[in-house]
């Protein structure tokens, strides 16, 4: 009875912050659907009625969508990519007992306390600057000509930026995976005959696959909806305009909010797909 | 095969020496056991062996050939640890095919060998499932299947049974020990556990504090140990050890004595004292007997049906040709 009581208790007080959550997520969705169906451009007119799924059409149809998929999924593809490898391989090495190993691996995770915007300011100014970057600075050491990183390559130096504020959380999950490794596998499989790069690949790489897979995963999440570091680098130019990036043109930019919000439910959407997939193949990895 | 010659070897962590020099032959087909407290170093001196700890001084041969700098996969021995560590995202076939697969092996050899080690292990209808679905007597078979597909020159075990209920311990003990008539391969097995020692070893090696107390076969220890370490450590329940006046009768600073080698009587006897504990165990029983006009506690191995009880007063007499005698030192005189 006391249990029963006190389950009772608990939901009524914990109600207030379940209503807030609920609200939260609730009216902003409910606003976007709202809005997506209707034609209302803020400065020409605003609320010009119902369209019903014009908006839906005309976004897809629009010469900018598919480019934009594709440079989400480039963009997303290629930090996955860069944080897992290096990540293992910061791990890894960082697992190795080392002199001032605590400095060190607090040196490893700052990157992830800069604010993205900061970051991706620090990066595009103080080394991609064509003219007073460190790295032109280095292409010219090699007697190179500067690359003009923003305009040149700049779906590079956005996966660059994103993936130096990613790493640490990466390599501190794996960190955490490659401890937790049972030390006599290791032993064992050494004195099986395994060579140092066949102990990584048949026992470490297996032990870390469920790190793995949710690095992936909560990565994948963060990573489809990244605007700051597009925004104060290309501001969506040469090729870098992802989904969200998208989205806000069409809202901000074109102020056209029906069709921004027609956007927004397609990234919902596929968001969704991509967590229903993930969260399966995660679900898969616990279960074993 | 299967010789393994330990020279003046030594091993130190920092700078404390847990393996002083050492000199140890074990000779083919031998199954030693080695045997002591915990921190006695006989893990430590298993993982020299094995190739897993780097020795700071002296060498080691294997089958005549100096194995001292050798990396542990070409010393040609298998190791079964204590926590088993069998790879639990592989089938319990891939972990017995592991170091088969590793020496690049064809696949068809491999496939039998596989086959013979599981028919050997009774392992044959597991061979599919994963580690986390076998029990733990089986997964110690599998661990011991993965290193006896390899036809290494020797075994090392490190304390293989310590994770076992009893009753799987001395099943598994009996496994072993058939094993090892079978296969007549070098095995060296080290526990803390005095009747596995006993049990199983052709040769124990007794270690304290890095350093051999003694090595013989399991009878010669238990006659005739060397120390008083070594004669408290061999046998169950432990030797009695009486200094003072009584053992100055027999011109020792200690006495020892081994429960089942006093006699009990109610009647006449050489100790008088009274029962404070009484232990039946069906074949046997245990009697703990104080007031004896000694400062120890006697422990008695009396046979089943003994119908003494707590309180009761009985004489003791050991047999005074079973009686070992120790110096101060407590070297055995």
């Amino acid at each position: 009875m006391a249990t029963q009581h006190s389950r009772s208790a608990a939901r009524f007080m914990m109600a207030p912050a379940v209503m807030l959550l609920l609200a939260w997520m609730l009216v902003p969705l409910i606003m976007t659907l709202y809005f997506s169906f209707k034609k209302y451009l803020p400065l020409r007119g605003g609320d010009l009625g119902w369209v019903g799924f014009d908006n839906y059409v005309r976004f897809v149809s629009s010469s900018s969508f598919w480019p934009s998929v594709t440079t989400t999924l480039i963009i997303v593809g290629g930090v996955l990519a860069i944080t897992l490898i290096l990540g293992t391989l910061l791990a890894l090495l960082l697992d190795q007992p080392i002199w001032g190993q605590g400095v060190v691996r607090i040196l490893v995770i700052a990157p992830f306390f800069v604010m993205p915007t900061v970051s991706a300011l620090v990066w595009k100014n103080m080394f991609m600057d064509p003219n007073y970057g460190l790295l032109s600075y280095l292409w010219e050491f090699f007697g190179a000509e500067p690359l003009q990183w923003m305009s040149h390559a700049s779906l590079t130096s956005i996966i660059t930026i994103v993936s130096w504020q990613w790493l640490p959380f990466a390599t501190l999950i794996l960190l955490t995976a490659i401890q937790s490794l049972d030390h006599e596998q290791l032993e064992a499989s050494e004195m099986d005959g395994a060579t140092a790069l066949k102990r990584f690949w048949y026992i470490v790489l297996p032990h870390l696959s469920r790190a793995i897979t949710v690095v992936l995963l909560i990565q994948t999440i963060f990573l489809l909806s990244i605007f700051a570091e597009i925004f104060v680098t290309t501001a969506g130019a040469f090729g870098s305009k992802t989904l969200t990036y998208l989205i806000f043109q069409r809202v901000l930019e074109s102020q056209n909010v029906g069709l921004g919000s027609a956007g927004g439910v397609y990234a919902i959407i596929l968001a969704n797909i991509v967590a229903i997939f993930l969260m399966r193949i995660v679900g898969k990895n616990l279960d074993k | 095969m299967g010789r393994i010659v330990l020279e003046k070897v030594t091993k130190k962590f920092e700078h404390v020496e847990v393996i002083q020099p050492l000199d140890l032959t074990i000779e083919e087909g031998e199954f030693v056991v080695f045997v002591g407290p915990s921190g006695c170093g006989k893990s430590t001196l298993l993982r020299l062996i094995a190739g897993l700890e780097d020795v700071s001084s002296g060498d080691i041969y294997i089958d005549d050939q100096n194995a001292t700098d050798l990396p542990p996969a070409q010393r040609r021995l298998a190791m079964v640890f204590q926590s088993y560590a069998l790879y639990p995202h592989m089938s319990v076939r891939k972990n017995i095919a592991f170091p088969l697969k590793m020496a690049k092996l064809d696949q068809a050899e491999i496939d039998r060998r596989v086959a013979a080690a599981a028919e050997v292990l009774s392992l044959t209808d597991y061979l599919d499932r994963r580690p986390g679905q076998l029990s733990g007597g089986q997964r110690q078979r599998v661990a011991i299947g993965r290193a006896i597909v390899r036809e290494p020159s020797a075994f090392l075990f490190d304390e293989p049974l310590s994770n076992l209920d009893a009753a799987l311990r001395v099943g598994m003990r009996l496994e072993i020990s058939e094993l090892h008539a079978r296969l007549k391969t070098t095995m060296i097995y080290v526990t803390h556990d005095q009747v596995e020692a006993m049990t199983m070893a052709d040769k124990i090696v007794v270690l304290q504090g890095g350093v051999i107390e003694q090595v013989g076969s399991p009878l010669e220890l238990y006659r005739n140990p060397r120390n008083r370490f070594v004669a408290g450590f061999i046998g169950s329940p432990k030797m009695n050890f009486i200094e003072g006046p009584e053992a100055a009768k027999y011109d020792a600073h200690c006495i020892g004595i081994r429960p089942e080698h006093i006699g009990v009587s109610e009647t006449k006897g050489e100790w008088k004292g009274s029962i404070s504990v009484s232990e039946h165990l069906g074949s046997d029983t245990f009697f703990h007997v104080h007031d004896t006009g000694l400062a120890e506690t006697i422990t008695v191995r009396a046979g089943g049906e003994v119908a003494f009880k707590h309180g009761d007063t009985v004489y003791l007499s050991p047999r005074p040709e079973m009686i070992h005698k120790f110096d101060a030192e407590g070297l055995r005189l």
